[in-house]
């Protein structure tokens, strides 16, 4: 379920964040209690309480007093604006050093995806 | 209950077994205790729970000095390795005694545990193996419910499955009934996500205490040509390298941020996180003079 390479709370709010983007996650819902979760993926609860703070941090998730968390009803699209930013400078800026390091232009991959 | 240790020095004639150790537990944790054979886990556990009294210094519980403090040890319970039972105990009156010692004990939870460990409570202890020896441990651990519950190496001897079961109703009554608990183990990777913090133990001393988390991804490996990274890693405290004709790779106590790894990949290094169980073996394998 959660690898070792890095903490658990990030890849917490990593999972969650694509349940979001992926619709999983409808906003206005309410999601798992940090106890609920931390039984189910057999994780300290401390861990996934922190996986969750850093969700409310960010605006993804917001608390309702005695009730529980909840997405945000905006988050869905706070998060594909973020996403698309990275997507530029993360997928696409590598991309082109490669291609231009072994001598492919940017006409030659447009082409390329033209066919796709 | 919170732990509050100074100065522990716990002696076996001339063998330092805990070296003048300070180390606070805060209350209602999970506690993973790692450390190798003859570390020196359980005599620092054995000193927590006043089954030895220290050589030197002091563990304050809840404030109030451990050692011979009968409300302390009502509310403290240590499963070691012998259960501190006879051979010839049968384990209903084990349970028996337990459920009179401990005015925490749960006898409808002990009984649920005896069944998921399928143990037989008209056995004796002498015909149990040594896993079942293990599971009635942790029942007699669990079910005591006590506010500080101390679980020495209580896996030994148990299958992949019983082991899983262990760690399953572990958490599922932490989550219930939250308390302060320290388990000891060497097999770091299947139990690490259960404990809140973690202490390794080197050579009786206190090397590491952190959050859990904090430790997944602290170590790093630079790999790349010889000069490059022998430039890159100057000032760092190095765990472990290799090296194969030009190419070294060095392994780390650290973090680095995204410029410096840019910085460093720009320069032809590549970077991999390790995990616990490789931290951990990295750490407890130094040479003493560089660990000091």
């Amino acid at each position: 379920m959660f690898h070792d390479r890095s903490p658990i709370y990030l890849q917490i709010a990593e999972g969650i964040k694509n349940d979001v983007l992926s619709g999983a996650l409808e906003e206005d819902s309410q999601v798992m209690s940090t106890n609920q979760y931390a039984a189910f993926y057999r994780i300290n609860p401390a861990t996934a309480a922190k996986g969750f703070a850093q969700l409310v941090d960010e605006g993804v998730l917001y608390k309702r007093r005695g009730i529980g968390m909840f997405v945000s009803p905006d988050a869905r699209a706070r998060l594909l604006a973020e996403r698309r930013e990275r997507f530029f400078a993360e997928v696409v800026a590598p991309m082109l050093d490669e291609a231009k390091r072994i001598g492919i232009g940017v006409d030659e991959i447009v082409k390329h995806l033209g066919e796709k | 209950m919170s732990i509050e240790i100074r100065g522990l020095t716990v002696r076996y004639g001339g063998t330092v077994a805990v070296d003048n150790v300070d180390l606070d537990l805060e209350s209602g944790k999970i506690y993973g205790l790692l450390g190798r054979n003859g570390s020196g886990k359980t005599s620092l556990l054995s000193a927590i729970a006043s089954y030895r009294k220290p050589y030197a210094g002091v563990v304050r519980i809840d404030g109030a000095e451990a050692f011979e403090n009968p409300r302390v040890a009502r509310r403290t319970c240590f499963i070691r390795d012998t259960l501190d039972l006879s051979d010839s105990d049968r384990l209903r009156a084990a349970l028996d005694l337990a459920a009179r010692l401990r005015p925490t004990w749960d006898g409808a939870y002990a009984a649920h545990l005896i069944e998921v460990f399928d143990l037989d409570p008209r056995k004796r202890v002498s015909a149990l193996s040594r896993g079942q020896r293990s599971a009635f441990g942790v029942v007699l651990g669990l079910a005591a419910r006590t506010p500080l519950t101390i679980l020495d190496e209580s896996y030994l001897g148990m299958d992949a499955v019983a082991r899983t079961l262990f760690y399953r109703e572990l958490l599922a009554d932490y989550l219930e009934h939250p308390r302060t608990i320290i388990l000891s183990t060497h097999l770091i990777e299947e139990v690490a996500d259960l404990f809140e913090r973690v202490v390794i133990m080197d050579r009786g001393r206190v090397i590491v205490h952190d959050e859990t988390d904090a430790l997944r991804g602290r170590g790093v490996t630079v790999t790349g040509p010889f000069a490059a990274v022998t430039d890159f890693v100057a000032g760092h405290p190095i765990l472990g390298e290799q090296t194969l004709g030009d190419v070294r790779a060095v392994t780390l106590d650290g973090r680095f941020g995204p410029d410096e790894i840019a910085r460093g990949e720009a320069a032809g290094l590549s970077f991999g996180p390790i995990g616990i169980q490789d931290l951990f073996v990295h750490l407890t394998s130094q040479p003493l003079e560089a660990s000091r």
